[in-house]
Formats: structure tokens, C-alpha cells, sequence
């Protein structure tokens, strides 16, 4: 088991003497990366502002690297631990190299001046981040994307063991946030480091984290490996989602089924059923969905927004008992859909459907 | 990178440059002109009663230490707000001590007592410190930039209207010096205070120069400052007392000076291309150093032999900056969003 960098006995957070979240208690372990989710306003900042300092404690103990952090020197903590938020930075006058070049700070002298080997080492974080070439360019005029790397670089220059990122990918496009998110990754593996970040892009955080912790409102609700608590119920749950689902194995969103009994039929399979079935649902269209074998492609989306569906077991032909009870549900739909253009052995059942409603002249083109 | 680094040593040397020559200047003209030979043998010669000696190097030195004390201490200021037009004047700081000041004289005055320059230097400092403080608390209440601005004009009207009332009515012969000194001027320096001042003004200075590293750290904002090792509350403390005694020490000696401190630092950082703190508070004192000469040789030259108050001059000459700084402000953000 790798060491424990930082973690948290019956720690309590909050604003002022009122807690707002009592009895946190995290581990994280060196190598790992370990997320808050929760919905807004739950209190993920408020844990990464105690555990930064930024906030006092109400209660408990933060340990970095074993010690207790109330007891460390400004410079040990700096030392060991930096920082990514989320509050706006637009200082005059600095350029790229002189903001990562920041953080140097617990490194130098009395009067901070940087030594060649200060300004190599802060050149090679501006490249871990990809920003070599925006070393020269002012901070205040550079994209918001850009911005978040060389603050990384300048959380990275600090050479710490344990990085905190509060919403590093907010104000991000999503080439930005893979971007930023692949840069943490490689971090992790070649650096060994520790890293505890706040997330609300569900699909991310499930596909970034080694550990999960589930903040809600004044308690930490469940924490895990991804595995374990990105499943839908617990992901409707613990956001109060009624309205729509979580997609565990796709990791994305979907919303309300439409209501009523199903008016269309949509013969799928393959993938070829997903873009139909979100259209009828952006139409407010209720839909069946047949016959999809159950690890087929569109099986999970058709669950979250289909009103009735068929299915039939994995890795075998759609047989009698599916195709029937298809053929019924189709009859009483107005009209049918078959994006399917390929068939073969397996879903020859779902071929003979077409011809059905071919002939019931309900097949629409 | 290598052009990074000449940069800054050009500009120090530029300001330097420009400091003594206005320095030679300024003692050279007045009511008596001499030529600059003239200058260098009196200088050369000390004797305690001649026009050099006697008056107007006291004066000169008086200006070149006070400008540049408040330029360093409008720079900390707007560090500390993270402001470009925070500055001592108005933020209603210097009027703070000009009340104080004003209250301390005609106490002392009435009474015949004669205050000693320390004294005066002490309940300056008093007195910036009460404004700060008011300031620090509309702070807390007030996030924008300029309201906190407005408030601190506020604070500094209300302070000149009431010292503009004590020394209305107040009867005393010396009512007009009192009178002069609330407008600001550096004339009527004496040597005993110039060397209280360059005391005063060199020990705060080297320790804001000592303090430049954290100061470079809190410019990236007080969550990375703090993360990077500052102890916030310690140095947030440190900011104000250094600022205060600044601003203190000139208001003490010349009374309110206008916008010298938002003016020079910005035109410091303009000319270096930077905020380092290492190279700009160095180039701040210069360049304040500079600037008040350059007014004060306006002041005592341009309706000679009366003399206008440094504050006018400087408020000619340094409001336009300002006003430019705004409207880039301005101009910047909007570019952005």
C-alpha cells in the first residue's frame, strides 16, 4: 500500500463557529487521485478551504504527510501542499514565466530572487503543461484555458507532494478539460503525487478518480472507488435527480422518459437506435424499444427513456417468446421506426418485426 | 529573457539620473538664480547661513525624500487593496493626519508650547492610522474597487472639513503657517527635520524593500499567498503599519500631497514593464523622488517669489495620469468579456 499523504481525523468544517459538515474523515494515499461530488452548494470548496488552511477548522485534524498541519510552518506546508482554485487571478504586469515562477516562493531567499536553476525548473513545469511557448505572454491576456495551465504549472512548480484543485475545469471548453485532466493523470503516474480535486462533471470524475467522496449538505453521504458510487440510483440520489437518469456505464445524463403509452416503435440494435430514441424524446414522443439483446449498444439508453421495452438474452438469436411479445407492443403503436439496416442471424427476428409492419403499413421511412 | 533583466537596471538608472539633475536644478533656481558652479562650491563649503545651505537644500532633500516615501507607500497601499488607484490621498489617509496634526497645533499653539518634529510625526501617524482604520472597515463591507475609493474620499472631505473649521477658528499668529501647511508645501524645512525624515522614510523603506517577496506573492491574490507560504495576517498587518508611517511622515512634514502615490507607481510600472516589487518600490522612491521635485520647482518658480501649494502642482500633473489609468482599466475589461 502507498503512503498516506494527507489525511483528515473527524474533521469539521464551516463558516465562522457554525459547522457545516462534521465528522470528515480522508485518507489520501500517494498516487491517487481523489474527487469530491456533490451537488452545488454542498460543501465541496468549503472541505478544500479548511484543508488549505484558508479556512479555520471547527473541529478535527488535517495531517500532512503524518503531521499535524496547525503545527507546520507556513514554508513546510508550502512545501508539501499548493493549490488550485478557483478564484480569478488577473495580476498587472506578469507574464506567464513569472506567475509559475511563483511558485518557487518557499524555495528562495529572503528577497525571492530566483537562481538558474529557480527558472529551469520553472520552464520545465511551463512544458509538463504545454505552455512552453506562452511563457513570454502576459498573464491578463491569455485564454481562460491557458490561464488554468500556467496556474498549474505554478502549483506544480511548488513541488508538492499533495495538489488541491477546486473545480479546475469550470470556465474550461471540453478540449481544455481533457486536456488539463490528462496533464493531472500523467502527473499522478510519473510523479507519484496526491492529488484531491472537486468535480461537477459526473462523467469525468467517474473516469479521473481512484476514490470518490459524495459531499451532501452536512454530511459526507458515501465514499468509494467509482465503481461503487456511480450507479444510477445512488447518482439520483444523492443529487435529488428525479427527473432523468445517470448512465453508469456511459457515464452520461439522460433525461425524463416522456410519459404515456408508447406511440412509436423503434426496431434498434447496434448503436443504430441512440440518436432516435433521444429525438423522440426531445419531441416528447413515447416509445417502445425492441427487440434489443441485453448488452446491445442501445440497451441502457433505451431503459432510461423508452416506456416499454423488449429484449431479449445476450449472444443468442431474438427468439420466439421476444419476437411475439415485440409484435404485440408494436401493434398497438401508430407507427414504427427501423434505423436498423443490417441483419444477420442474431437479430433475424428483428428483420421478420420490419416485415410486419411493412405489411400493417405502419413502417415509417 | 536578457532583455527582461537590462530593462529594470536601465529604468533605476534613468530615474537616478533624473533625481540628481533635478536635484542641481532645483537648488540652482528660485528668487536668486545661481549658476550650477556656483551650487557645487556652496555645497562643497558648508556654512550654515547661506541660501544653499540654509534653505534650499533642506527644502530640495525634504522633497526628493517625501515624494518618494509617498510613492512606496501609495504602492503598498495598492497592493494591499489590490487597487491601482488606492493611494494615500484618496483613500482619505493623508487628511487623516492633516487633522490630527491640525488638532495637535492649534492645541500646543495656543498654549505657546512649540511641538518637537517627532511629536508631529507621531500624531500624524495617529491620525492615518484612525482613517485607515475606517477604511479597512468600509473594506469588509464594500467588495468593489471604486466604491471603496469613494469611500475613502469621503472619509478625507470630511476630515479637511473639519480641519478646515479648527483652523478657522482658531486666533493665533502663526493661524497662516498652520494655514500654508494644510494645503501642502515643502517650504520652511528644517534641517533638523530632514534628518528626522530620511530616519523615518529609510527605515520604513528598507523594511517594504525587505518585504517585496511576500509582496510579489500577494499580487497572484491572497489564497495563492497564503498557499505559497505568506503568513497573510502578519503581513496584511505589516502592509498598514508601513504605509501608514509613510504617508504619516510626509503629511507630518508637508502636509496633504495629491496623487503622487497612485500617479508615480503607475507610471514606474509603465516604464519597467513590470510589478516586480524588488524593482518597482526601488524605482517608486526614485521616481516619486523625481516628481516632486520637478512640481516643487513649479511651485517655487512659476509665480515667483510666491509660492504655490506643492499639492496643486502635483494634482495638475498627476490627476491626468489617474484619470488615463481608469479609462484603460476601463478599456481593458471590456475588451476581455
Amino acid at each position: 500500500m502507498s503512503e498516506i499523504r494527507l489525511h483528515t481525523e473527524n474533521l469539521s468544517v464551516g463558516y465562522g463557529r457554525k459547522t457545516l459538515i462534521g465528522g470528515i474523515g480522508l485518507e489520501l494515499r500517494q498516487g491517487q487521485i481523489m474527487t469530491l461530488i456533490g451537488p452545488n452548494g454542498a460543501g465541496k470548496s468549503t472541505i478544500l478551504k479548511s484543508l488549505i488552511r484558508q479556512l479555520p477548522l471547527t473541529g478535527g485534524t488535517v495531517y500532512l504527510a503524518g503531521k499535524d498541519m496547525a503545527a507546520l510552518s507556513e514554508r513546510d506546508t508550502a512545501r508539501r501542499l499548493s493549490v488550485l482554485m478557483t478564484a480569478q487571478v488577473r495580476p498587472e504586469l506578469m507574464t506567464c514565466f513569472d506567475v509559475a515562477a511563483a511558485g518557487r516562493y518557499p524555495y528562495t531567499g529572503r528577497l525571492g530572487i530566483l537562481t538558474p536553476e529557480d527558472r529551469e525548473k520553472t520552464a520545465r513545469c511551463l512544458e509538463l503543461v504545454h505552455a512552453a511557448g506562452l511563457a513570454d505572454r502576459d498573464f491578463s491576456r491569455i485564454s481562460d484555458g491557458q490561464r488554468q495551465r500556467v496556474l498549474l504549472a505554478r502549483a506544480l512548480n511548488q513541488e508538492p507532494e499533495v495538489l488541491v484543485l477546486d473545480e479546475p475545469t469550470s470556465f474550461l471548453d471540453i478540449r481544455h478539460k481533457l486536456e488539463l485532466l490528462a496533464i493531472l493523470k500523467d502527473m499522478v503516474r510519473t510523479r507519484r503525487l496526491a492529488v484531491i480535486l472537486s468535480l461537477h462533471e459526473l462523467e469525468l470524475a467517474q473516469k479521473i478518480s481512484d476514490w470518490v467522496v459524495c459531499v451532501r449538505g452536512d454530511v459526507i453521504a458515501r465514499q468509494g472507488p467509482p465503481e461503487e458510487i456511480f450507479t444510477p440510483e445512488y447518482i439520483a440520489d444523492l443529487y435529488g435527480a428525479a427527473r432523468g437518469s445517470y448512465n453508469a456505464l456511459y457515464g452520461s445524463l439522460e433525461l425524463e422518459a416522456p410519459s404515456g403509452p408508447p406511440e412509436v416503435f423503434v426496431i434498434g440494435g447496434g448503436g443504430a437506435g441512440i440518436p432516435v430514441y433521444r429525438r423522440l424524446q426531445r419531441q416528447g414522443t413515447p416509445f417502445a424499444a425492441g427487440v434489443l439483446a441485453e448488452n446491445d449498444l442501445d440497451c441502457p439508453v433505451a431503459q432510461a427513456l423508452a416506456a416499454e421495452i423488449v429484449t431479449e438474452k445476450p449472444f443468442r438469436p431474438i427468439g420466439d417468446g421476444a419476437f411475439r411479445r415485440a409484435a404485440a407492443v408494436m401493434e398497438r403503436c401508430a407507427r414504427v421506426l427501423c434505423p436498423v439496416a443490417e441483419f444477420g442471424a442474431m437479430n433475424e427476428g428483428n428483420r421478420l418485426l420490419r416485415e410486419l409492419a411493412r405489411d400493417r403499413g405502419t413502417l415509417a421511412d | 529573457m536578457k532583455n527582461h533583466s537590462l530593462r529594470p537596471a536601465a529604468g533605476l538608472v534613468l530615474l537616478a539620473a533624473a533625481t540628481l539633475g533635478l536635484l542641481v536644478w532645483n537648488i540652482c533656481a528660485g528668487s536668486v538664480y545661481l549658476p550650477p558652479g556656483e551650487v557645487l562650491a556652496a555645497l562643497l563649503s558648508p556654512e550654515e547661513g547661506g541660501i544653499v545651505w540654509g534653505i534650499r537644500l533642506p527644502r530640495v532633500l525634504a522633497a526628493a525624500i517625501l515624494g518618494g516615501a509617498l510613492s512606496v507607500s501609495g504602492f503598498l497601499l495598492q497592493t494591499f487593496f489590490a487597487n491601482p488607484i488606492a493611494g494615500p490621498f484618496v483613500l482619505g489617509i493623508s487628511s487623516g493626519a492633516k487633522l490630527t496634526v491640525a488638532l495637535a497645533l492649534v492645541a500646543f499653539l495656543s498654549r505657546g508650547v512649540l511641538i518637537s518634529s517627532m511629536a508631529m510625526v507621531a500624531v500624524a501617524f495617529a491620525g492615518s492610522m484612525i482613517s485607515m482604520g475606517f477604511v479597512l472597515l468600509m473594506s469588509r463591507r464594500v467588495r468593489n474597487m471604486s466604491m471603496l475609493v469613494v469611500c475613502g474620499i469621503m472619509i478625507g472631505n470630511i476630515c479637511s472639513a473639519v480641519t478646515d473649521f479648527v483652523v478657522t477658528f482658531s486666533d493665533d499668529s502663526n493661524i497662516v503657517n498652520l494655514h500654508n501647511w494644510s494645503l501642502g508645501s515643502f517650504s520652511g524645512t528644517s534641517w533638523e527635520n530632514v534628518r528626522l525624515m530620511a530616519w523615518v522614510a529609510g527605515v520604513a523603506l528598507v523594511l517594504a524593500f525587505l518585504l517585496s517577496k511576500p509582496i510579489g506573492a500577494y499580487q497572484l491574490g491572497e489564497v495563492y499567498a497564503q498557499n505559497m507560504g505568506v503568513n497573510i495576517r502578519r503581513f496584511r498587518v505589516e502592509l498598514i503599519l508601513l504605509s501608514s508611517l509613510l504617508s504619516a511622515c510626509v503629511t507630518a512634514f508637508a502636509g496633504p500631497i495629491s496623487f503622487v502615490g497612485i500617479a508615480v507607481p503607475h507610471l514606474v510600472k509603465s516604464l519597467f514593464r513590470t510589478a516586480r516589487p524588488l524593482i518597482v518600490i526601488p524605482g517608486c522612491f526614485l521616481g516619486g523622488a523625481a516628481f516632486c521635485l520637478f512640481c516643487d520647482l513649479i511651485a517655487r518658480t512659476a509665480f515667483a517669489p510666491r509660492d504655490m501649494s506643492i499639492s496643486s502642482v502635483t494634482a495638475v500633473f498627476g490627476a491626468p495620469v489617474v484619470l488615463c489609468l481608469m479609462a484603460s482599466r476601463r478599456g481593458g475589461r471590456e475588451g476581455r468579456l
